[in-house]
C-alpha cells in the first residue's frame, strides 16, 4: 500500500503471492489475551471513521463463561463516505491481507463467524474477495467461517448498530445505545464490528509487534493511514502515509497540486461528514490530535480538494441533498431536518433568500445536532453551519445579489443528485 | 438451480432462525427477473416463509432492489461532490442523450435506464460510472457515444 496510486483493475494479490499467513501462524500461538495486547500496545484505533481503540473494543466482549452465546465478527465493508475509496482499493489489492486479519481478530475475540457486510455496489472488490476466500485453505481457515454478505445501496448501513440490523435481515435503521455491540449485537451475542482498514492492519502490527508499530506516526495517531486524494487534485488516489504528515504535502507532494493553473479553495480533509478547511488551514498535520485543534477531523481520511470555482453553497447543497437522501427516516430531526436544510441553501443559491433564512439555517443545523440516535443528520447539521462560519460573506453576497455570485461558473453547477430525479423533466417523446 | 433452491443455499449461512438471508434472496430474484414485481415479491416471501409484506419493506428501505421494471441496461452515474467537480453532469448528459432518456427513466426501446446515483466509492477516479453493476472510471464525456453503442452491440 505504500506506492501511490495503482488502479485496482488487476493488481490482486494471489494467496501464493501473498506468501502464507504467517502473521497468523504468530497470532495463534498467542492466547487471545496475548493477541488483544499486541493490538493495545499498537495504540490502532479505528479507520472507519470513529477512531476507537481497537483492542480496547476487543477487551469489552465477555467470555464464553460469562455469556455463554457464540461470538460474531462482523466487518463493515459497507463504505460509503463521499470522498473515501480506501477500503475498494485494500479489498481489491491485498485481499488475503484482509483475510489474514479477519482470522487474527477472530482468535483474539474467541469467535468462528466472521461476516463481511460489502456494500452492495462493490461488485469487483466482492468477486476478488470470493475469489480469495476459495483460494484459503481449510486448514488455515482452522474452522472459521466468512460470509460475505452484499448490501444494496444504503449509505446509513455504515453505522454500525444500522448494519447489523441490515445484517439481521431488518431495514438499516440504528438501534439505540446502550448495549452496546460487544455485549448484544448480532442476532443479541456479543459482536465486534471493525472497519476494513483496521482488520487490514492487524497483520502487520502483529508481524512487527504492536510496541514496534506504534513508533510510527504521532502521539494520538500512532502507525500509518491510508488517505483517499481527489476532487480538483492532480493525482486522486490513495495513499499509505505515517499519521501526522502535513495535509499540504498530501494534496501538493503526493496529489500534485491543483490542475489547470486553478487556486486552492477549500479542503473537505475526512469525508464529506467533515468540517470543512479553509486554504489557509491546509498547513496542518494530518492526525487527531492537529485536526482537532481545527475542531476537524480526519474522519473516514477521505480528502476532497477544491478549487477556486467550487461556490459553497452549492457544495451544501449537494451534499446536503446525499444526506437528505440516505436519511433512514428513524429520528424526526434528521428526516425532517436534512430536508429543510437542502430547501434553505437553495433558496439562498437562488437568491429568494432574506437575512432572516440564513438565521433559519443554523437553526435548523442546531435543531438536529446532537438530537437522534445516530450521527447521520448531525453531520448534515455540522458541516453546513462550518460552511456559514468560515464562509460567511459568500453566503451574504447570495443575499445582497440575489442570486449566486459565481453567475453559473461554478464547478457544481446544476449538479442532478439522485433525490432531485423525480424533479427532473419528463421523458423525451419518442 | 431453481430460485427456490438458491434461497435456501442462502439461507444455509446464517442461524435458522433469522431473516438475515432475505436481502440475497432479494438480489437473486432481481437478478433471475430483472425487477421484483409483486408476484416476484411473493416468491421470495414464500421461499424464505415470511410474508410478502415483510419483503417488501425490506425491498423498498435499499436504493438497488428495483420495483418497476428497468431497461437492459443499467447505467448510474455518480454525481456527488468529487464526481462532480470533475465534470460528472456533463457525463451524465451525454448519456442521457445517447441513450434518449432523462435521469430516473428507461428509454422507450427498453435498453437503457439512465439515473444518477450517490458516491460510489471510486473519488479518486472521477467521473466513475456504474455499468450494469461495474465500474467505469476516469469516464470523460467524449466517451460515451462509444461506450453506449458497446452496450447495443451486447444486447
Amino acid at each position: 500500500m505504500a506506492t501511490p496510486e495503482i488502479v485496482f483493475a488487476n493488481a490482486t494479490t494471489s494467496y501464493a503471492e501473498y506468501g502464507g499467513y504467517t502473521a497468523l501462524e504468530r497470532a495463534r500461538a498467542m492466547t487471545p489475551a496475548e493477541a488483544t495486547e499486541e493490538l493495545m500496545a499498537s495504540e490502532l484505533r479505528g479507520r472507519g471513521g470513529a477512531f476507537f481503540p481497537t483492542g480496547r473494543k476487543w477487551s469489552f466482549v465477555p467470555s464464553k463463561e460469562q455469556l455463554p452465546k457464540p461470538h460474531y465478527l462482523v466487518v463493515n465493508a459497507d463504505e460509503s463516505e463521499p470522498g473515501s475509496f480506501k477500503d475498494n482499493e485494500i479489498l481489491s489489492r491485498v485481499p488475503h491481507r484482509f483475510i489474514e486479519g479477519c482470522l487474527i481478530t477472530a482468535h483474539a475475540v474467541d469467535c468462528a463467524h466472521v461476516f463481511v457486510y460489502i456494500r452492495g455496489e462493490y461488485s469487483g472488490p466482492y468477486e476478488i474477495l470470493v475469489n480469495a476466500l476459495e483460494e484459503v485453505p481449510k486448514d488455515v481457515l482452522g474452522g472459521v467461517t466468512i460470509v460475505v454478505h452484499r448490501g444494496a445501496g444504503a449509505y446509513i448501513c455504515g453505522e454500525e448498530t444500522a448494519l447489523l440490523e441490515s445484517l439481521e435481515g431488518k431495514r438499516g435503521q440504528p438501534r439505540s445505545k446502550p448495549p452496546f455491540p460487544a455485549v448484544s449485537g448480532l442476532y443479541a451475542a456479543p459482536t465486534v464490528v471493525n472497519n476494513v482498514e483496521t482488520i487490514a492492519t492487524v497483520p502487520p502490527i502483529i508481524a512487527m509487534g504492536g510496541a514496534e508499530y506504534a513508533k510510527l506516526g504521532v502521539p494520538n495517531t500512532r502507525g500509518t493511514r491510508v488517505v483517499s486524494i481527489s476532487g480538483n487534485v492532480v493525482n486522486g488516489g490513495n495513499y499509505e502515509i505515517e499519521a501526522g504528515m502535513s495535509m499540504h504535502d498530501i494534496i501538493y507532494g503526493l496529489g500534485g497540486g491543483i490542475p489547470d493553473g486553478r487556486e486552492l479553495k477549500a479542503v473537505v480533509p475526512g469525508g464529506s461528514s467533515t468540517v470543512i478547511l479553509t486554504k489557509d488551514e491546509v498547513d496542518v498535520g494530518y492526525d487527531f490530535d492537529s485536526l482537532g485543534a481545527l475542531h476537524t477531523a480526519m474522519g473516514s481520511a477521505g480528502i476532497v480538494v477544491l478549487d477556486d470555482r467550487c461556490c459553497i453553497v452549492q457544495l451544501g447543497i449537494r451534499f446536503s441533498e446525499f444526506y437528505e437522501h440516505e436519511s433512514c427516516g428513524k429520528c424526526t430531526p434528521c428526516r425532517e431536518g436534512t430536508r429543510w436544510l437542502t430547501a434553505i441553501l437553495r433558496k439562498l443559491e437562488d437568491g429568494r433568500a432574506t437575512q432572516a433564512d440564513l438565521d433559519l439555517l443554523l437553526d435548523v443545523c442546531d435543531r438536529i445536532n446532537g438530537k437522534c440516535l445516530c450521527p447521520l443528520g448531525d453531520s448534515d447539521a455540522i458541516i453546513v453551519a462550518s460552511y456559514v462560519a468560515k464562509f460567511r460573506d459568500e453566503f451574504q453576497a447570495h443575499i445582497d445579489e440575489g442570486s449566486c455570485p459565481f453567475g453559473g461558473a461554478s464547478s457544481l453547477d446544476h449538479v442532478l443528485a439522485p433525490v432531485a430525479m423525480h424533479t427532473h423533466a419528463p421523458a423525451v417523446p419518442a | 438451480m431453481s430460485l427456490y433452491e438458491a434461497i435456501q443455499a442462502e439461507r444455509a449461512k446464517y442461524p435458522p432462525e433469522s431473516r438475515s438471508a432475505v436481502m440475497p434472496a432479494l438480489r437473486l430474484a432481481q437478478e433471475e427477473h430483472g425487477w421484483l414485481s409483486p408476484d416476484v415479491l411473493r416468491e421470495v416471501a414464500d421461499a424464505l416463509e415470511v410474508t410478502p409484506a415483510y419483503v417488501r419493506s425490506i425491498a423498498s428501505f435499499y436504493d438497488q432492489f428495483n420495483l418497476a421494471p428497468v431497461g437492459a441496461h443499467m447505467i448510474e452515474v455518480c454525481t456527488n461532490v468529487s464526481c462532480a467537480v470533475v465534470g460528472a453532469q456533463q457525463v451524465l448528459e451525454a448519456f442521457e442523450h445517447e441513450c434518449g432518456c432523462r435521469a430516473g427513466e428507461t428509454s422507450d426501446d427498453g435498453e437503457f435506464t439512465v439515473r444518477t446515483i450517490e458516491c460510489l466509492g471510486g473519488c479518486g477516479w472521477g467521473t466513475v460510472v456504474s455499468i450494469d453493476h461495474h465500474y467505469r472510471t476516469r469516464v470523460q464525456p467524449d466517451e460515451v457515444p462509444q461506450i453506449v453503442e458497446e452496450l447495443r452491440g451486447d444486447a
